[in-house]
Formats: C-alpha cells, structure tokens, sequence
C-alpha cells in the first residue's frame, strides 16, 4: 500500500548512493512484443451490428426454453395445506391454543383433504414454516459442526457458539445450540379414505430426505452407530438432551440405527438452515406403487398431526405439501417466465437495434472516419 | 578562552547560530585572537536507513496506518475483533494482514540494503593527517575539522574545503556525476595562502580556523572564511563553492588533494538533498478519494439504516426473541443503547468490502507495473544519448492522459542545445567562418570570410581585441584525454587530441568558432591563458580574475593582463545586459545585425571591453575581495560589486551561434495542439529569438495574430490600457467563435499567440497598490491566455517560470499541466506543475532528478502524452470504476439480504468467499485489464492527436459515469439477490426433493456475482492479449476449482462445514445452472445495450475510429454474415406474420 510512496524515496537514496553513470551502458530496452506492448491480440468491438446476431440468438434460444421451463412447472402437481391452527374453526385450534414449547403432553389433532387430480410418480411430502427465522445470524451460528461430526471433545465441551444452548446443568447438551433446540417435531401421517369410507395409511418413506454426503460424511454419531445411549451416556460424561426436546437424541428414531442420533434423517435436514423465513423441508417421500396406479389417487385424505410444535406465539404457519417432482424440482414457474421475458427482450431489443444500426452505424463508420 | 570553552559545552542552544567554525587538524587558535563558539558536529556516519533492528516493527506499523486506508482497515478489523461481528476478523484481517507484511518485507529489505550500503561506505578507510602522519580511519569515524587526503578517482567521504593539491596551481578536477549528473570536469580551488602546503608534515603545520555557513542543501553554494595564523597574525581569506568539495563527487586527473572536512554525515549537502520532494497527486486520485467518501457515506447509511429498521422490527419480542431463539444471559443485560452501537459496528463490519483494501493495492500495482511500460518502450530510448526514459514517480502516469497545459523550455528543450558558430560581427562587419564543407570542420583551414571587407586601422584594433576577448572571456577547460561523455570537440593540435569542456555549450561553440577563425585557446597555465594566434604565436594573458556567469546579471567578465601589462575587462553577455553599459563603439550596428540575427533564430552575444588603469584595477580588486569576504549577503554584494565594475564598456561586436530545433520537435507541439494542449514556452532567451524559434516549431503560423505583451509595449501606453485592449482584440474574436466551439479547431478563425516578457510579467502579477486593480490584471492577462493557442514567455527568470506554471494551475479551471525542461532553470517549474517532466539534455542532470519522468528527447513527450497517457488514463480510470462497481454488485445483495433475515446481520456468502473475491477471484483480471488495454492501437494514437480530446478533463470518471457504473452495480445486485430469491421462494429445484439452505443461496448468488462481473470486464476489453484469455477465464476456473475443493473437504481447522458440498449439490441441480445462464444475461444486458447504443447514436471520436479500424480488418466477412442473419430476421417475421 505505502509501498509506491516509500519506493520513491528510495530511489532518491539508492541513485545518490549507487554511482549514476556506470549504469548508463546497454540501456537499450528489450524489443520483446510483451515489453512494446505489442502482444497480438484479438480486438474485438461492440457494435450494433457484431451485437445484433447475439440478441437474435439469445432471444432464440432462451423463448424456446422458458416455455419449456413454464410448461414442466405447470405439470408439476402441488397441494398445500395449512394446520396451524389459528382461526377457532381449523381444527387444529385447541392444539395451538394449547401447545408451548415446554408442555410434555402431545396434542393430537387431524386435516381432511380431497386431492382433485391423482399424483403420478414419486410425491415428496413436506413441512413448510413461515415467519421463522431460520436464517438469523443467531440461530446459523448456534451449532458446533465438530460435535455433529462425533468428535467426543466437542461432545464434552460444546463450542460457544451454541450459547445459551451449550450447557443445561452442569451436563453439555448433544446436540448443542439453538438449531438443534428447536428442531421440528410434528409427526404428520397420511391416510388415504378410499370409496368405502376405510382409511388406509399412505406409506411414507423417511430415508432419502437428507443429502447423502450430510448422512454418510457431516454427521456422525460419536463412537459409531452401534450403542448410542453408552455413547451419550457413559463415555466418561454424559450430556443431556437439548432443553425443549422430549426424548434425548438417541431416542430419535430406537427402530433404525442407522437413522438415531445425529444421523437421523429429520434432523439433518433440520439442521441445514433456511435461506429465507418462509421455507419448507422435506418430511417423508412417498415411493411409485409399482404398475399403473397413481401413487396418491384423486380422493379424500386426513391428515393425523402429533401437534408439538407451537408457531403462533411469533405469528408463524405451518402447513404440509405434497409435491410431485420433474427433472427441475418443485413448482416453480419463476424460471420459465424470466427466461421467456429475458429472451422476449433480447429479441425485441434485437430488432430495435436492426433498426438504429442501419439508420445511424453505416453513417457512422462510411462517413466520418478521419484521414 | 575559558569562556568560549564554556560556551561550548552547552551547545544544544547554540545550534541555532548561522555560522559554524572550524579548527583546522584541531588546533586552537592563538589565544586572544576571538572567541569562537566551539560546536559538536556529527560524525561522518551517513545514515540512509529509515529503521533499526529494534525500532523496525513499531516505526514500521506506525508508518503504514499512518495511511487513512490502512487505518480504516485496522479498525474495521479491531471492531471484529472486539465484537461479535457477522464474519469472522479473518475475512478482514487476513487481507490487511498480508498488505501490512509485504510492505513492511518490502520495506525492511529495502532498509536492509539501505543498511549494507551505509555500513559499506562508512566503514571504508579514508586517509586522514594526525600528528604530520597519514593513517588510515574509517570513513564514519571522520569528524569535522579533520585534515583528509584523497587520492586520484577516489569519492570524497565529506564535504571538504580543499587546502592544497598535488598540482601546482592549487586546483583540482572534481566530477560531480553521481550528485547531479554533469559529467564535465569542473575545476576546485585551493586556498590561494595553503595551497603550498602540499605534504602531510606541511599540512600539519598549517594554522587556520575556517568560518562558514551552517549546511544548506544547495548544492552550488557556499559562503565561508578562513583565517590563516601566520606568526600569530591571523589573515582571512574567502572561502565559495569553488573551494567546496563535495561529498560524492570523485576526483580526477589529479594525484591527490588535502582537504578539511567541515561538514560531516547527515549534514553534507549530499545527504540534505536526499529530502523528498513534495507529493504530487494525480487528479485520478482525487476523484478516487472523493468516490471513496461517497461509498462511505453510502456505508454509514447503510449501515445505519439497517440498525434503525432493525431495532423497528425487533420492538416485537416475539420477533426480537422468539422460542427458539433466545438470546444469552449476558446480551440480555447489556444496555440497549450499547446494543444497538454494537449492530451498528456490526452492519459497517458486514458492509466494510464496499471500500476494499485490495483497491489500493491493485491500484499501486498497476501504478508501479505499469510504468515500466515506459521505461522500456523502445521508440522512447534514444540512441544517440544511450538513455531510456526514466520513471520516477508512477503516481502520476494518468495523470499523463490529462494534460492541458504544457510548459517547455526553449534550449535544450525545443532545441538541441548543440551550438555551431555562425558568425561574429565586429563593429557592424561579418565575419563567417568559411572551412565549413558540408557541415565538416577542415582541419587548420583557418580563415575567414569576410562579407563586408576594408576595415580601417581602429576597426583592425577592435577586431584583434574582439578575437582576444572571446578567446579569454570563458570558463572553458581543455581536456586532453577522451574518457569524458560530455561534450566532446577534438581540437588536433600537435599529437595529442584536446577537447574543449564546459558547462555551457554557448561557450564552447565561440571558442571553437574562434579558432576557426584563426585564434586558438590553448590551455590555462598557472594563471596563464596562452592563445595561438593567426600568426602561430602564442600569446599569454594573466587571468586575474573572473566574474563568472549568472542568470540576473547575463553576462561575464575577465580581467586579463596582456604580455604588454595592459589590464583588460573583457565582458559577454546579452545584448540588453550589454548595451545598457556601452559607452562607445558603433552600437547601432551591431544593434541592428544582432536583432537581424535574433529574427533568424540564432543565440546572439555581445562583447565589450573595459581599459583598466592601475589604479582602477586596484579599486577593482579591492571591491571584489571585500564582497567576496563578506559572510552574510555575499551573492548581493557580490552583485553589486560586479555592478561596479562592469561599466563603461566599449562595444566590440556580436556573435551568432545557431541552436538547431531538435528533431520532430514542430511535429510534436503540432500533436500537441491537435490534441488540444496549449503549449507555451517559457525561456530565458530573448524575445526575437525565441519568436524565431516558435515559428520553426510551429508554434505560431504564418497566420496566428501575435500579440505582444511587452516592454516596448508598456513604455508606450500603461500596462492598464495594454491588457485591456488586448481582451478586447481575443475577446471580439471569441464572441464571434463560441457558435463553433464545439467543433474543435475550426480552420478559418484566427489563431491567436502572446508573447509576454519577464518584467511585463512582473507588472502584471505585482500586487498591485490599489489592491483591486491588480486581481484585475491577473484576470485580464489569464483571460487573454486562454484564448490563445500558443504563449511565449520571454526573458524568464526560473522562479518567473513557476510563476506562471502555479498562475495557470490556479486558474478557475485548474487544468493540468505539465512542465518540461531540460536545465537547472527548470527545476522550478518542473516541481511546480503538476507533471514534471526531464529532458536528459546538455546542462546537467538537475531537471531530470528533480522531474518526475524524464525522457531523452523532446520529441518524446509526444508518444508519452499521446499514448502512454492516453492508455494510462483509460486504464486507471476502468480500474477504479470497476473496483467500485465490482463492489457494489459484491455487498448490495448482502444488503438486501439483511430484510430476509430480521436484520440480524448474517452474512449471504461464506467467509472463504468474503475473504478472496477481492483478493483471488476477481481481483488479477482487473490488474491485467488495467496493465494491458489498448482501445485503439498505438499507431492511430498517435496520428491521430485528436483522440486525447476525449479523455480530457478527467471525463471518464466524472460524477455521471460514477453514477452510471454504481446504478449498474445496484441492478446487478438486485438481478442477482432477487433472482436467486425467486429461485428458493418456498420451493425446491432439485430432482430427489431434497432442500437448499442460506449457504446454497448465498452462494448461488456469489457465483453469478462472480461470473457477471468477470464478464462485464470481458466486455469492456479491446485488447485480447494471451494473457488477457488465461487471466479471465483462469480466474473463473480458479473459482469454481476453488469452490468445489472448499465444499470437498471436512476441513479439520474449520469449526463449521457449513459449505460442505453446497457448491457440488446446486452444480447438480439443473435450475440452479439455468438461473446462473439467466441472471449473468440478464445482468449484462443493459451495459451491453447502453454500451451499442451510446457508439451508434452519440459516437465519441475515439468511437468512431475503432469502428472504422474494425471495419477495414473483418467488415467484409462480418458483412456477409449480417446479410444472410437479417434475411432470415426477416424470413422469420414474415412467416410469423402470416401465420
């Protein structure tokens, strides 16, 4: 930074110091293209005319694949249904009304729901929260990666960021931080009512939901999967389970091994932090039936919901979505109008710039190009 | 002498007195004689060095953040420190961190040179006399008043007044080359009582105290006394700076000398030169500065905005601290008001890359790279001289591309410098040197012409005179070998090869001329002068005494004694220094051919004589001595004196010496105009003379109406009325002229040239006694200049030079300008403009040390306005806009990010990306961009002037294409931020239904940023070197290897992974690719438009001529290619139509 003005002063020392005129011999600079400033270069110039066909182009292409795009979303199959709870008629409202993030006793309400059209193929099932500020510089910090990760140091000795979620007691709390503290704990399940009034539930696929290199690499259950309660008991200390959770964290999912503890699926995909304040996660998939059958036929559903989780002390919603997916993921008709609108533009402007570029560029470059 | 010993130990107070005095060999003055006031000087250490081993690390870090920038950065990075920041003190820390230690490595190696060097030349042995002994000391142990022998070619170790010489005469040559770059020998003089004392056993035996002034830098003066105690009785003698060795110089073709140190260490003259010259900044850098406190002004807000809504949003406590979400204990104690200046230095810390310290690192670099760009431009490097140009300060090269007003020197400048006799005129009869044959001199071919023969007796008289006068009135040396680089005439005489030496060509040129004419300077021998004349005799002359040269009085005098003991004043000078003294001799002759003579260009001189009786010549001495004595005010008594004696001359005649235009120099001031400079020539010469040569250079035409603004003039009518009625000639014209002032030089209007002489200028910017008044002419007379196309300035004192240069330079416009000289006399105003350029011409060196370029020839300036400047300019001026914009683009999302995510200052990108795109993504495209561009080709550059027009007045970075480029920064960052945003709005874009979190996010729109920004650069580029495609393109490669390796990796220093895999997941999502395509076109798009636009509609020149170079090279193909796509635009409509 100083460097330039300091160089300067140097020199002034070197040069009284060094003798002048010995360096005076083959002073001739190098004639190297580089140093003449010389190097051959491709000098290229925008123009209306070199422009044109690249706006026809773009506009060209992108028409064609923002159609493309708009059509893909528009085949995608959504449904969207919203639990909270808040109005007194929904029938979640006493589970709301009643529900804090300390009570102890699960609240058990149920959504019906008619799906119009049949769902084909895989349909994802998510959560959705609104006004929950997952991206909160707060909350992003309070999670200590080397503990998820099974490093027994961290286990025993959380990093600070999860204040005030490091410690309950004198015992360290796995896992640590206020993400890990507030993870999500409906229990949402689909039945399908089928033609004779019989609900029959919907199988939901809990594997799958969290990307696998969070899974299999990011988290890891300290001492392996095998004995997680010894783990988090006994191995020297014990920790204790983050406050306003139920069950400690080996006790996320008892049936499956490879899905308790901190590989539980649920709550890796917790973990990975919204980028805006109204999100959805991905709850469970629910696989194609083999042969021709839909995988949710058009009909009634209900939906039994384990209401734990309270939202409306900060104006927050939950709903559920199911979701078929293409090839571009969710619905989402964003990207197909932009590319239409951007390429519609580019071809406008195309023309616009046809017009201007025989109007005024041949004037310009035939007539007044000084000698 | 107790009492003055007294005095002497508390000399911390008495370091102020004006005059120091030395013991010579240390030796106490006889007692009773005075009472001197016996100082401490330093030693001979000379210390160059900035920084000790043990102060390096503070003084260093003192130094740097004594910078605003650094400061700022410091504390940003302290604020992250301190508090709990969004990004951790890496991000900031980091970049500082590494600038911080490379200029201090940088810096402490240097010093450490710097160290070597010192410790070289202090330890190196000189010889001293102790006790009639010589032995050998090192060098920084030398002390004032200390009696020093130097031999042949050995470097003086301080500033020495010399005592005694092995030659006889008491003289030495000195060649002062390494301090001011005159390799001419110059001639010492002992002190006419010591100089006998040429043994150690007999220099120690002398008994002297010397009296001189304190160090002063100037290196050309010296006032001093010495008081010789000979039998107790003390005689004084008067000491200048031709008894003034100086540390540095070396000395030749003399055995060896005695000499006493009387400024030691840090006080010689050399080491008081080494004091920096004043900062000059360019006018980029202002307009930088002033950008850089909008973007903090932009910064604040920002960040107080943020705190303001934040603490709005937050008064809910259910948003402020909702279940899931609580803060701890200790925040919650915190007072509210500590609080919200915590988020305040929070969002300044988040928002702190706005203003990014790789900005002024990038910006030295290409400063400093870039100016070897001159140095080693070959049509820059002048064969002849063997000189390349020469950078010493690259703060300024764009400042190159802005230039308004040049200042030239006429010698040496415009013209070469290289005189030729022409021809001499003795009372109005011509005398022309006839052995010329096609410009060769022939060898004892002494004879003349003479044009206008029959000279009587007395004119015989006069005319053996004015040959002697010119033979003997001159301080030229004659070398007899050839080892000198300066200014080399073989004269053959005999067997050996001589060569006439001085400072001043004028000079050499008469007494060649002379001897063409048959009068031959021999030598100067023990007081000698010897002339062979027509007649192969030798004559000798006592020299007596020699009234040298200087720039007030122009002229100079000898006093000779003939063989015949006739004592003779022979004076040269200018003819309106000579005139004015002349009592006799025709002087309307050789008025009139000395003013026939100034039209045509040629260096006129006048020579008279001046009897001297006895008596006279006793006064004369008398004067000299006392003035020459005197300690305080010598050079005005000296002036006085001089006044005295040179008076009642007679006239002998004129000489005419031609200084030839240097090469292409009317081509250039040519360019110049065409450019839109205006060029004025400020010279010291007379004013027929200087017209002369403008009109050679083309700096007035045929057709330019010159106006005068002269003494002549001012006799005639008052100074008022002249100025008056000359605003009134320019301005008649002018008003008829504005319709077309846009259109540039339009042919038929007249041009209009002033020419102002010295003591006109004098009047006209005198404070004037009305106090009103004299605004007015300052005002009048700078109306009237701008109106002009070119001035000359005639008559010119150095400090008159920069007189104008600064009466320019504060002038409403402040326009830039530019100095370039090649002599001592330039130095003022070279340091004044705001670009000082060297020419590397005859008289020394002082114009290129003290100038911040120097260049061989005049002719240079042209390729380095022209092209260098006009590249330097466009490339500095996109580098600082697009460091700018690139920052724009780079926060303004995370600003709006900030309304997402409750304004709890998250960061959008990973630290690893805050930290680099400055530093490795984006920052060696813009460096390379800013080293390499040409828009246009050099070539065109430089046929074509015109082209400078429009960069001129800083024109790329006003205000409206600041606001231009910042407006295109914000809707890149809002593409980027809500496109992203409409991307994740609630839904997934992967294909196995799985979610993104705010780190994909983040960086989705940090790899459009990335990408839009390298591209915009991509489109900006005229010049596609190699090196350009590997920078771009490498660099984005460099990013996504980058991200993909960050995100590859459990890093095991890092205590979060929160980037794992996030790059590879969104490249493995097809929106996510589609959104990045889209949002970079999308970006792009109006730069591109306003960009066609803009050259279609509003064309500037420079527009235009690459459209046209463009359209010679490919327009065919490209043609063809446009055809064929617009019939198939139209095939396509028309189908679309019909259907």
């Amino acid at each position: 930074m100083a460097s330039s003005y300091n160089a300067k002063e140097e020199d002034g020392h070197h040069s009284g110091a060094s003798s002048g005129a010995g360096a005076a011999k083959n002073r001739k600079p190098d004639n190297t293209a580089f140093k003449q400033q010389r190097l051959p270069a491709w000098q290229p110039i925008l123009t209306a005319g070199s422009v044109l066909p690249a706006f026809f182009v773009i506009g060209l292409i992108f028409i064609p694949i923002g159609i493309g795009l708009y059509v893909t979303s528009n085949n995608i199959r959504e449904f969207e249904i919203d639990y909270t709870g808040e109005s007194s008629n929904s029938p979640c409202y006493s589970c709301a009304k009643n529900v804090t993030w300390n009570s102890t006793e699960p609240c058990f309400c149920t959504v019906n729901f008619t799906l119009e059209r049949p769902f084909e193929s895989n349909v994802f099932m998510y959560y959705g929260l609104s006004n929950f500020y997952q991206n909160h510089r707060r909350y992003v910090k309070s999670r200590d990666d080397r503990q998820l990760n099974g490093d027994p140091s961290s286990l025993r000795n959380p990093s600070k960021e999860c204040e005030p979620y490091r410690t309950s007691g004198d015992l360290p709390i796995a896992p640590c931080g206020a993400i890990a503290n507030s993870l999500f704990n409906d229990s949402l399940v689909l039945y399908y009512i089928d033609s004779n009034n019989s609900q029959s539930e919907v199988p939901l696929v809990k594997k799958g939901i969290a990307w696998w290199t969070d899974k299999h690499v990011k988290f890891k259950n300290p001492g392996g999967n095998s004995n997680l309660t010894a783990a988090f008991q006994d191995l020297g200390h014990s920790t204790a389970k983050p406050v306003n959770w139920r069950k400690a964290v080996y006790e996320l999912d008892p049936s499956d091994p490879e899905n308790n503890g901190f590989i539980n699926e649920d709550f890796i995909v917790w973990m990975r932090t919204a980028a805006l304040p109204t999100f959805r996660k991905l709850y469970r998939i629910i696989q194609k039936k083999p042969g021709a059958t839909p995988t949710l036929p058009s009909g009634n559903y209900v939906l039994h919901i384990t209401y734990n989780y309270p939202v409306l002390s900060f104006d927050g919603r939950k709903r559920m979505i199911l979701s078929t997916i293409s090839w571009m993921g969710g619905k989402n008709p964003f990207l197909g109008i932009a590319y239409i609108t951007v390429g519609s533009i580019c071809f406008f402007l195309g023309v616009v710039l046809l017009i201007i570029h025989h109007k005024y560029d041949n004037r310009n470059t035939s007539a007044d190009i000084p000698s | 002498m107790p009492c003055s010993k007294l005095k002497g130990i508390c000399v911390g107070e008495e370091n102020w007195v004006d005059s120091r005095t030395i013991y010579i060999g240390h030796k106490e003055p006889p007692p009773g004689t005075e009472a001197f006031i016996q100082q401490r000087f330093p030693d001979n250490r000379i210390v160059s060095s900035k920084y000790t081993f043990w102060n390096f690390i503070p003084k260093n870090m003192f130094e740097q953040f004594r910078r605003v920038a650094n400061f700022y950065f410091l504390i940003i990075f302290l604020v992250q420190l301190i508090i709990d920041t969004p990004t951790s003190p890496v991000t900031s820390g980091l970049p500082l961190f590494f600038v911080i230690t490379v200029t201090a490595i940088k810096q402490g190696y240097e010093d450490w040179l710097r160290h070597k060097a010192d410790n070289a030349v202090n330890q190196c042995p000189v010889h001293v006399v102790q006790h009639g002994k010589v032995t050998r000391k090192q060098s920084r142990k030398l002390r004032v008043g200390d009696v020093v022998l130097v031999k042949e070619d050995e470097t003086f170790p301080c500033d020495l007044v010399l005592l005694a010489s092995s030659r006889d005469d008491g003289t030495c040559f000195v060649t002062t080359a390494s301090l001011d770059g005159e390799s001419s020998h110059k001639t010492y003089y002992a002190v006419q009582d010591t100089k006998a004392y040429n043994t150690e056993k007999e220099v120690d035996t002398i008994h002297a105290t010397i009296e001189c002034e304190q160090p002063q830098p100037d290196l050309y003066k010296f006032v001093g006394r010495i008081n010789i105690y000979m039998n107790n009785e003390p005689v004084a003698r008067p000491l200048g700076s031709e008894n003034l060795l100086l540390r540095g110089a070396t000395l030749k073709n003399t055995e060896y000398i005695y000499a006493v140190a009387i400024y030691t260490g840090m006080e010689t003259k050399m080491a008081l030169n080494y004091q920096s010259k004043s900062q000059k900044r360019s006018a980029v850098e202002k307009s930088m500065n002033a950008y850089l406190v909008v973007y903090l002004c932009i910064l604040i807000s920002k960040a107080v905005i943020n705190t303001a809504l934040k603490y709005v949003w937050q008064s809910d406590p259910n948003r402020d601290e909702p279940f899931y979400n609580q803060r701890t204990e200790a925040e919650r104690q915190r007072h509210i008001l500590i609080r919200a200046f915590t988020d305040f230095l929070a969002f300044m810390v988040l928002f702190n890359y706005i203003i990014p310290v790789s900005m002024y690192v990038t910006v030295e670099m290409q400063k400093f790279l870039g100016s070897y760009f001159i140095m080693w431009d070959d049509e820059m490097f002048d064969e002849e001289l063997g000189e390349r140009a020469v950078v010493n300060t690259s703060d300024l090269n764009e400042e190159l591309g802005q230039v308004e007003y040049v200042f030239t020197d006429k010698t040496g400048t415009l013209t070469e410098n290289n005189m030729e006799f022409i021809e001499c005129c003795v009372d109005g009869h011509v005398y022309v040197p006839h052995a010329i044959c096609n410009g060769q001199v022939m060898p004892d071919a002494a004879g003349m012409d003479m044009i206008d023969s029959s000279p009587g007796p007395e004119a015989r008289e006069h005319e053996e005179l004015f040959f002697r006068a010119l033979c003997l009135c001159h301080t030229v040396q004659v070398k007899e070998e050839e080892t000198v680089d300066g200014i080399k005439h073989g004269i053959h005489q005999g067997k050996s090869t001589s060569f006439y030496i001085s400072s001043s060509p004028d000079e050499v040129a008469l007494v060649e001329g002379m001897k063409r004419l048959g009068f031959t300077y021999l030598r100067l021998n023990d007081g000698q002068m010897e002339i062979l004349n027509r007649e192969n005799e030798v004559e000798k002359f006592d020299l007596l005494d020699v009234l040298t040269f200087d720039s007030v009085r122009r002229r100079m005098s000898v006093i000779v004694r003939a063989s015949t003991g006739e004592v003779y004043l022979f004076c040269k000078g200018a003819d309106s220094s000579i005139f004015p003294r002349v009592i006799s001799g025709k002087v309307d002759q050789v008025r009139a051919r000395v003013e026939q003579n100034a039209v045509e260009g040629l260096r006129t001189l006048c020579v008279a004589y001046r009897r001297l009786s006895p008596d006279q010549y006793q006064e004369v001495c008398q004067l000299l001595s006392r003035a020459r004595l005197a300690l305080q005010d010598r050079d005005k008594r000296l002036a006085e004196a001089y006044d005295l004696i040179e008076k009642d001359l007679i006239l002998l005649g004129a000489t005419a010496v031609e200084d030839r235009l240097q090469e292409k120099a009317a081509d250039t001031i040519e360019s110049l105009h065409k450019a839109g400079i205006k060029v004025w020539v400020l010279t010291g010469d007379k004013m027929e003379t200087a017209a002369a040569t403008c009109y050679a250079s083309k700096l007035f035409h045929r057709n330019t109406q010159i106006l005068e603004l002269t003494t002549k003039r001012t006799e005639e009518q008052s100074l008022h009325d002249v100025l008056f009625d000359l605003s009134r000639t320019v301005l008649r014209q002018h008003g008829g002229m504005t319709r077309d002032t846009f259109s540039g030089l339009s042919g038929d209007c007249t041009d209009y040239g002033l020419i102002i002489d010295g003591a006109t200028l004098t009047a006209v910017m005198r404070p004037g006694q009305e106090g009103s008044n004299s605004g007015n002419y300052k005002e009048k007379f700078l109306e009237i200049c701008r109106n002009c196309s070119a001035v000359l300035c005639c008559r010119m004192a150095p400090l008159q030079k920069a007189q104008i240069v600064k009466l320019i330079k504060a002038s409403e416009e402040h326009p830039i300008t530019l100095a370039i000289g090649d002599g001592a006399n330039d130095v003022s105003m070279i340091l004044e403009a705001h670009v000082g350029i060297g020419v590397m011409g005859k008289e020394g060196r002082q114009a290129v040390r003290n100038s911040d370029y120097a260049i061989p020839k005049f002719k240079h300036l042209k390729k380095m306005l022209l092209v260098h400047g006009h590249y330097y300019y466009i490339r500095i001026s996109e580098l600082v806009q697009y460091f700018f914009y690139k920052n724009v683009c780079f926060i303004f999302p995370q600003f709006l990010y900030q309304f997402f995510c409750g304004f709890s200052q998250q960061p959008l990108y990973d630290t690893a990306y805050l930290t680099l795109y400055n530093i490795s993504f984006t920052s060696l495209p813009i460096l390379l961009y800013s080293l390499m561009e040409q828009h246009i080709n050099m070539d065109i550059l430089k046929k074509d002037p015109c082209l400078y027009r429009d960069i001129a007045k800083n024109s790329l970075l006003r205000w409206p294409s600041f606001i231009y480029w910042t407006v295109l920064g914000v809707y890149d960052a809002i593409v980027m931020f809500f496109g992203a945003y409409f991307l994740f709005d609630n839904t997934t874009f992967t294909s196995n239904g799985q979610m993104f979190g705010n780190w994909t996010f983040g960086t989705l729109v940090f790899t459009v940023l990335v990408f839009t920004v390298t591209f915009k650069l991509a489109l900006d580029t005229h010049y596609w070197t190699w090196i350009n495609h590997f920078v771009i393109w490498g660099s984005l490669i460099f990013f996504v290897v980058f991200s993909l390796l960050w995100g590859g990796i459990i890093w095991p220093f890092l205590n979060y992974q929160r980037m794992y895999y996030v790059f590879m997941q969104m490249l493995s999502s097809g929106p996510a690719w589609f959104s990045i395509i889209l949002l970079i076109t999308a970006s792009l798009l109006p730069d591109v438009l306003k960009k066609v636009i803009w050259r279609a509609l509003w064309p500037t020149t420079t527009e235009r001529i690459q459209v046209g170079t463009n359209a010679g090279r490919n327009g065919e193909l490209l043609y063809k290619i446009k055809k064929i796509f617009f019939l198939i635009v139209l095939w396509v409509f028309w189908n679309n139509c019909c259907n």
